[in-house]
């Protein structure tokens, strides 16, 4: 809970310094000292420390799985601030509080991860989302940035009506929002809890973008502004699929039977879907956009084989994929042309952002020595253990292939195709090359020794 | 009044909302739609909670109070939502000076 009172504070913060009229780069540091912050108390409080220790077991109780995943989230955003907290200031005028809002949304990341009442993880998603619509029409004077946020926003209230009356439903059925007791000791389910039940299920995975809830996905990420766009796909997404896990794991684990068919089916259409649709993409924004659909699928297999496994999976998958997808798009937001002809040559110009995000496009497609593959191997070893696992399993490995060849095509822009004339590349700074680095060693550190990460899950 | 009355009631309320939703074009009227829905789910949720009240009365004075509370987040939350989407509608209005949804589909393309 360290993390949940920090960011608390940090929000506030930063919001009374944008008063205070501090030159950009006060805010900036300030702003990646609290997310540094953040960081090392989520590993204090893994070692046991508290700053305050909240007594609301019914409302929320942080375990230690919460923990290692509100870390690597904390981590990857301490990151995400190094990398782009410049560019947010090309955004708008309202710098500091771009930051704020951030802030408030790890806030609801610490209560995703760690409600027991229903009531917090529709608060937690309140939280989350609501910043969250804001930062997506931040740029107030670009016509899609403003089609994007609006989209974004009716569609997420929308799916957010869903989710309540789901809750309404199962509160019905048992006269209880606690996740423990949503399911009676008997585990037959009456038709009002599975009405709520399918009713939640659909709202997450509208939340999580997976198909067939995800054409909202593309547009809202093409439109927001390119480094909100980041931290949108990345751990907002994250948070959002531990979330959908720890409801589905804690509360209805013992319906299993009943909806493990149903996250195999999203899960396949959603790697069928977002894949194929991936590869016929120009722009490199919205190729990402249906890529992280396409990461979606896999990640819906951990809900799909749900077990230790896949938790494994689940923290893994959500180190890699945010490392990997953070990075690409820090390098993305200043690039001049975002096609993936704008990449063309971009190894000769600057042979060391190159091999960098090389390094993050092989992990994305999952190939062997790098993070991604091995979070993919968790996901599918988890769902190969489940009723009709196989079949999904060679979906799943088919669709990972057909990954590999849109991301190769930027891969091969890079490396193999002539800059064209009069093209600009940006220069890049030796900090960011430095911070860029790091991830590209954390991403091959955890390919290869993925028990650094995971063995915080036990001891 | 028997519970069920409530319950159709308002999944009658929750499905006009969620038609609304879907076919309207006007981002005001979708908006009002979607707060339809909202309000459906307060009705029920207060039903339910009278419902396990008179049920459980015997055994717990409190029980079934949850329900009422939690009305009462859906109403800050709504608000919380009202404030931005509001904002956020005006913004467009701004720019294109309509609230006409047949607007968004500059990103199809």
């Amino acid at each position: 809970m360290n993390l949940l009172l920090l960011a608390a504070f940090w929000g506030v913060l930063m919001m009374f310094i944008s008063l205070s009229g501090r030159s950009h780069a006060t805010i900036r540091l300030i702003a990646q000292v609290g997310m540094g912050l953040l960081f090392l108390s989520t590993l204090a409080e893994m070692q046991g420390f508290l700053i305050y220790d909240l007594k609301a077991a019914e409302m929320f109780a942080m375990d230690r799985y919460g923990l290692v995943m509100l870390s690597v989230l904390s981590g990857c955003g301490f990151l995400y601030f190094l990398l782009s907290g410049r560019d947010m200031a090309n955004v708008g005028s309202d710098y500091s509080e771009y930051f704020s809002l951030i802030f408030f949304i790890f806030c609801g990341f610490v209560l995703v991860l760690s409600f027991t009442s229903l009531l917090m993880l529709f608060l937690g998603i309140e939280i989350v989302t609501i910043p969250l619509y804001i930062l997506t029409g931040s740029d107030k004077r670009n016509l899609k940035s403003n089609e994007a946020s609006l989209k974004y926003f009716l569609l997420g209230a929308f799916s957010t009506g869903l989710m309540l009356m789901g809750i309404a439903l199962i509160y019905g059925a048992r006269g209880t929002f606690s996740t423990m007791e949503v399911v009676g000791a008997s585990g037959i389910p009456t038709r009002l809890l599975l009405g709520g039940l399918f009713l939640m299920f659909f709202s997450l995975a509208f939340k999580v973008s997976a198909a067939p809830f995800h054409f909202w996905t593309p547009d809202v990420y093409d439109g927001a502004p390119t480094v909100f766009t980041s931290f949108m796909a990345t751990l907002v997404k994250v948070a959002a699929f531990a979330g959908f896990l720890r409801l589905f794991d804690h509360a209805f684990g013992s319906l299993k039977t009943t909806w493990q068919i149903w996250a195999g089916a999203v899960a396949v259409l959603t790697l069928i879907i977002g894949n194929i649709t991936a590869v016929y993409q120009q722009s490199v924004k919205r190729l990402l956009a249906y890529s992280s659909i396409a990461q979606a699928g896999f990640m819906m297999l951990g809900l799909y084989g749900l077990g230790d496994g896949a938790r494994e999976g689940m923290v893994l998958y959500a180190a890699s994929y945010s490392l990997a997808t953070i990075a690409i798009f820090s390098v993305l937001t200043r690039m001049n042309d975002y096609t993936i002809e704008g990449f063309n040559g971009l190894a000769k110009k600057d042979p060391w952002i190159a091999g960098i995000l090389a390094v993050c496009l092989l992990s994305l497609a999952g190939i062997p020595l790098t993070a991604g593959f091995l979070a993919k191997f968790y996901m599918l070893q988890a769902a190969l253990s489940a009723k009709y696992g196989l079949v999904v399993v060679v979906i799943a490995v088919l669709m990972a292939a057909v990954s590999v060849y849109y991301y190769f095509r930027v891969l091969q822009a890079m490396y193999f195709r002539a800059a064209e004339e009069g093209a600009q590349f940006p220069a890049f700074s030796t900090g960011f090359k430095r911070v860029l680095t790091l991830i590209a060693i954390l991403i091959l550190v955890l390919g290869i020794q993925p028990g650094l990460l995971l063995h915080y899950l036990y001891f | 009044m028997p519970i069920n009355y409530y319950l159709f009631l308002s999944l009658a309320l929750f499905t006009i909302g969620m038609v609304g939703v879907l076919t309207r074009r006007n981002a005001i009227i979708i908006f009002m739609c979607i707060e339809l829905m909202l309000n459906a789910v307060n009705l029920l949720l207060v039903a339910f909670s009278k419902m396990h009240h008179l049920k459980n009365l015997a055994l717990n004075a409190s029980v079934g109070t949850d329900g009422q509370l939690f009305v009462f987040f859906i109403m800050v939350v709504a608000a919380a939502e009202v404030s931005v989407g509001l904002a956020i509608i005006v913004m467009m209005y701004r720019n294109i000076h309509s609230v006409d949804i047949q607007f968004l589909n500059r990103l199809k393309h």
